[in-house]
């Protein structure tokens, strides 16, 4: 692995020449696919880019000391991480290196929504404070199911690594730790069933209430990101594996665009679930689900 | 940098957020304000977003006809809104207080407070009259964005003449 491919990877594929309109193009299919399903047009193709553009030539309210300068710093952390974590994404065979490592991978993911906490609580908006104690009560509660999910395939499988497990063919476990992975996406990524933290109307805006201009633009794109990141992680767990990059490549896309369309149409079919109501379905159901397929993982692993 | 300066203004013009203020209005244009993002008049097709928060939004909404209570809020929302921005009345209300006139709860019209971008009239406007005013406002807006002069006299002058007006739909 050498210097060039892993800068090509991380600027171009599937790194942010590839991520930042990938992430534009899937916040303008979720949001078209939720319009078509209502019946309704939807926004045209480029709004994802005008809205950035947007935001990025408005002001911001003036902020001092060091809650604005925390307040200031929040997204573009969080678009750091999200950035990160697309270019960690094996799409391309590689050899060595760092990338493709599940355990950073995994960090860099959760890092956007710990910047949404922060900045909910560093902004002493009321709203944002409640949202903020939202997604905190519901992350603690669907990462336990999204490690464990991705602890079981990776223990059945032997392996901590992304790109060696891209490379082994899928077993009926690795199916259910994906699965398992699809359930704690919603909770992810703010959609509907599970989209209490930023409740629209209900809090403002939840942790983004006091955001304005360009800040906001780099948390809409950083949620693009996130979005292509954990789409891109389920894609690559799933995608079979192929010789030639082109087709690789071309799956992860194909593959990327069904999950982001069934994410969608469970947004658009169901409505917002109370806090304690979310909580409990995913330390009920999905929890049971989550040890008993890290509990068989472990033991197929100590028998084998 | 013109190019820049050329790609805000469309982009301006293409994606107009909303705030929606109610300054003691009888429901009847909130509802249609709604009305104009149900499916049957879409307007998220003009990049139209309903938002929850002023920080958020380009263009304030507001219906009623002003009550006392109500204009310590109306500043404060408006001065909430980031640059640049506009001010949508809707209905009669906020024009000319409407059948509420000199009623003693009341400290309208809307333009004594905020300068007034676009006016939409009828009690209440159609959501279609309410599209059309978000459209020229975000036109208005996108005006702005090519003449930073004027941007500035818009946020120093606190009472602007009306720029436009849209006509009721028979
Ligand atoms: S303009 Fe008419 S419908 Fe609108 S708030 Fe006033 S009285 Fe109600």
């Amino acid at each position: 692995m050498n210097l060039i491919t892993a800068l090509a990877r991380l600027l171009i594929f599937p790194g942010l020449l590839f991520a930042i309109p990938a992430a534009w193009f899937f916040l303008w299919v979720e949001r078209k696919s939720v319009a078509l399903m209502q019946g309704r047009v939807g926004p045209p193709f480029m709004q994802p880019f005008f809205d950035f553009v947007k935001l990025l030539s408005k002001t911001t309210p003036p902020r001092s000391g060091i809650a604005g300068a925390l307040m200031r710093s929040w997204p573009l952390i969080a678009l750091a991480a999200a950035a990160g974590a697309v270019g960690l994404l094996p799409v391309l065979p590689s050899s060595g290196g760092f990338e493709g490592d599940l355990i950073l991978l995994l960090a860099l993911l959760e890092l956007p929504s710990m910047c949404i906490i922060a900045a909910g609580f560093s902004s002493r908006s009321i709203f944002g404070e409640i949202g903020s104690a939202r997604e905190a009560a519901l992350s603690v509660s669907y990462n336990i199911v999204f490690l464990l999910a991705i602890l079981s395939i990776a223990a059945s499988q032997h392996t901590f690594r992304l790109d060696a497990l891209a490379a082994l063919p899928s077993s009926p476990l690795r199916l259910l730790g994906i699965l398992a992975i699809i359930v704690c996406l919603p909770a992810k990524l703010h959609l509907n069933p599970f989209s209490l933290p930023n409740a629209e109307q209900e809090i403002y805006a939840g942790p983004m209430t006091e955001y304005a201009g360009p800040e906001l633009a780099m948390w809409e794109l950083s949620h693009g990101l996130e979005w292509v990141a954990a789409t891109g992680l389920v894609a690559t767990l799933l995608a079979p594996h192929l010789g030639a990059w082109w087709l690789a490549a071309l799956v992860f896309i194909a593959l990327s665009f069904a999950i982001v369309l069934l994410l969608s149409a469970v947004a658009a079919a169901t409505a917002r679930l109370a806090i304690d109501t979310s909580v409990r379905f995913y330390w009920q159901c999905t929890l049971i689900f989550a040890v008993l397929a890290i509990s068989s993982a472990l033991f197929m692993r100590y028998r084998l | 940098m013109k190019l820049w300066r050329r790609l805000v203004c469309y982009a301006r013009r293409r994606s107009p957020w909303l705030f929606h203020m109610n300054s003691g209005s009888c429901n009847g244009c909130d509802i249609e304000l709604v009305a104009a993002l149900t499916p049957r008049y879409d307007c998220e097709q003009l990049g139209v977003r309903l938002e929850g928060s002023p920080r958020h939004a380009d263009i304030l909404c507001i219906t009623g006809p002003v009550t006392k209570n109500a204009v310590g809020a109306i500043r404060t929302v408006y001065g909430q809104v980031c640059g640049p921005k506009a001010v949508v009345a809707i209905g009669s209300c906020p024009a000319t207080t409407n059948v509420f006139i000199d009623s003693r709860t009341l400290d309208g019209p809307l333009q004594k407070h905020v300068p007034v971008d676009v006016f939409v009239p009828g009690c209440p406007p159609r959501p279609d009259a309410i599209i059309q005013g978000v459209a020229k406002a975000a036109a208005i807006l996108a005006e702005r964005g090519m003449n930073p002069a004027e941007t500035a006299l818009a946020i120093a002058t606190p009472t602007r003449g009306v720029d436009s007006f849209t006509e009721e739909r028979p």
